[in-house]
């Protein structure tokens, strides 16, 4: 049944609206003002005049090499996203629809390391990128999350709920489990994999702690991390700050615009675990 | 993809019900092909979760310097230096668990109730409906540190829109109290959407029914609250409840961008200090015991949040729910009819 809210409920959504959008909005937009305009009293929301140069700044910057964070988080996220869903959808497609002993027993342990808090793990796996020679590299950031138990989780309810008929038929055609998985079930499983595919690639680019600690090259770093070094350099130089910001945060924001339902749809799956 | 040849064919009449089909896979019976299916994800896993789990405790044991090749084993001194007020981990330890705690205490009762309030406006159908949930989820799309520079400019105390607009000179992010309410202000914007979207996905789980059949009783619109939507909620909000108890005992960026920790220190959490100590003076075995603890910690608050919230008599007052709400229905039926 829909039911039009009141005007007054409107206004309020709206002003909502208003709050959790004007400060993103004010962030790229300070990035196109000159310094002397990003600190005027009473402040102004739209610059005087329109201007790059801070972004200019940055892109000449050689201590602060954005657009080749903008690669490394482009990458890197992208081949972890790839590989996670990849990995996750395979084993969770094995735990959900194949019958094997010890099944349990896996799926139980690995369900159980969830409860382990992420910050248990950081001085350990240091140690091992150290003795791998993987600090200060992409492998870093790629490997040691793509093994996740969400995602296993998350594909198994997913493969869980598809129909039995669809590998019967591929059995009748002579398809191998391989080809049956490759070619039936990964195809119907779209809307899953597009939406752990999305998180695991915002979860990923948005990485903080261990990106900070593990890569140390001003050309090796992702975008947050060197957003924080951005922050150290230029102190109260806002625009230029802000035009980093926006680097990063436009990516994501357009990314978000167009993949809002799977995004929202994995959250809401993450709770229904409880 | 086809079938792999070096893996042996299991003869035939392993493979149950393979006589009644024509042609038969050459893989499907094999033992090892759900290992298969498995290995790439259990490989990493076992490398990079299940070791390090254990790895972890093995390092808290030494005198662990990542720069030096040397790591004499210390027994349990790590631990003991963290309850032991004579040593140098001591202090800022328990400074940054006291800091961490009261991050918890102060941000934990705006993410758990505001969500709901906001989830309640949006879980029906209205036009408009799908806009107002993107802009109130898009903050958390953004990453902490670009969240921290964005805040950190609009709080400046000089320069920053907030206190040019309200005509104060606020100490946002150097003094308190104003700091933990510019941290708490930050997080419940940032995360504000993530809960609110779990909100939504338990609201429309309670069957609209229940309130019709409330409406026909005359319930006032709080009874209905209290008695369908809360009791409705219930596992949906002790998920939200250990889950944003934990995400903020996890808070680490939104102090390391917007405050430093400061000020003196009174904003610096347990994982500032543990990747400090870790980190930043390379003490990996009293930064990995400081890490155990942490977590010990979180389990223990975890269990006794779920042993408090959990239903007794659930079962029965479900059962009594489902019979008053097949009731109603059976009298809505019978007046429709009667009329």
């Amino acid at each position: 049944m829909k039911r039009r809210p009141s005007v007054l409920i409107y206004l309020a959504l709206l002003f909502l609206a208003a709050v959790f959008v004007l400060p993103i909005a004010y962030m790229i937009i300070t990035a196109f003002k000159t310094r002397v305009d990003s600190q005027t009293s009473p402040p102004r929301f739209l610059p005087r005049a329109w201007t790059t140069d801070s972004f200019t700044k940055l892109f000449n910057d050689p201590g602060s090499p954005v657009l080749t964070w903008l690669g490394n988080s482009v990458v890197v996220a992208t081949i972890f996203a790839v590989l996670s869903v990849t990995i996750c959808a395979m084993a969770g497609y094995a735990v959900a629809r194949m019958e094997f002993p010890g099944r349990n027993a896996v799926f139980g342990t690995i369900i159980g390391m969830m409860f382990i808090p992420g910050f248990v793990f950081l001085m350990p796996n240091f140690e091992l990128m150290s003795k791998l020679q993987w600090l200060d590299s992409y492998q870093a950031l790629i490997f040691p999350g793509a093994a996740s138990a969400f995602g296993l989780f998350f594909m198994r309810q997913f493969f869980l709920s598809l129909p039995k008929e669809l590998e019967e038929s591929a059995r009748i055609d002579g398809a191998g489990p391989f080809r049956t998985f490759f070619s039936i079930m990964l195809p119907n499983a779209r809307p899953a994999i597009m939406t752990l595919l999305v998180i695991q690639f915002l979860a990923n680019w948005n990485d903080f702690i261990w990106p900070l600690y593990t890569l140390f090259s001003d050309d090796r770093l992702t975008l947050p991390v060197g957003l924080a070094r951005l922050q150290g350099a230029y102190t109260i130089d806002y625009p230029v700050i802000m035009a980093g910001a926006a680097v990063a945060a436009i990516p994501v924001l357009i990314l978000f615009i167009f993949l809002q339902r799977y995004i929202i749809q994995g959250v809401a799956a993450s709770g229904l675990k409880g | 993809m086809t079938t792999n040849p070096t893996i042996a064919t299991p003869p035939a009449a392993t493979v149950p019900g393979a006589g009644r089909r024509r042609r038969r896979p050459r893989l499907a019976g094999n033992p090892m092909v759900p290992w298969l299916f498995m290995a790439p994800f259990l490989v990493l896993f076992a490398t990079f979760t299940i070791a390090p789990a254990f790895y972890g405790l093995y390092i808290s044991l030494h005198d662990w310097d990542f720069t030096l090749p040397g790591r004499p084993f210390v027994g349990l001194q790590n631990y003991k230096d963290l309850f032991d007020a004579e040593s140098v981990t001591y202090k800022p330890f328990w400074n940054g668990m006291k800091n961490t705690f009261l991050f918890v205490l102060f941000s934990v009762p705006f993410l758990v109730t505001l969500p709901l309030l906001l989830a309640m406006l949006l879980h029906r159908e209205f036009p408009g409906r799908t806009f107002f949930r993107a802009t109130i989820f898009a903050p958390y799309v953004l990453g902490v540190s670009v969240i921290g520079v964005m805040w950190k400019y609009i709080l400046d105390a000089q320069f920053g829109f907030l206190n040019r607009m309200l005509g104060a000179q606020i100490n946002w992010t150097t003094e308190q109290p104003w700091a933990w309410i510019s941290l708490v202000g930050i997080t419940v914007w940032w995360t504000i959407g993530f809960n609110a979207i779990i909100y939504m996905a338990g609201l429309s789980d309670i069957p609209e029914e229940q309130y019709e059949a409330a409406s026909l009783d005359g319930a006032t619109t709080w009874r209905k609250f209290t008695h369908i939507t809360l009791p409705g909620l219930r596992p949906v909000l002790i998920f939200i409840l250990i889950t944003t108890v934990l995400a903020s005992a996890n808070m680490f960026g939104q102090s390391y961008m917007v405050t430093n920790g400061g000020p003196s220190e009174s904003t610096k959490t347990v994982l500032m200090v543990m990747t400090e100590l870790g980190f930043g003076q390379s003490r990996a075995g009293a930064a990995a015991a400081a890490s155990y603890i942490l977590a010990i910690c979180l389990g223990i608050v975890s269990v006794i949040q779920f042993w408090l919230m959990r239903d007794r008599d659930a079962a029965a007052e479900r059962k009594k729910q489902k019979r008053a709400a097949k009731e109603f229905q059976a009298r809505r039926r019978a007046e429709e009819t009667n009329r």
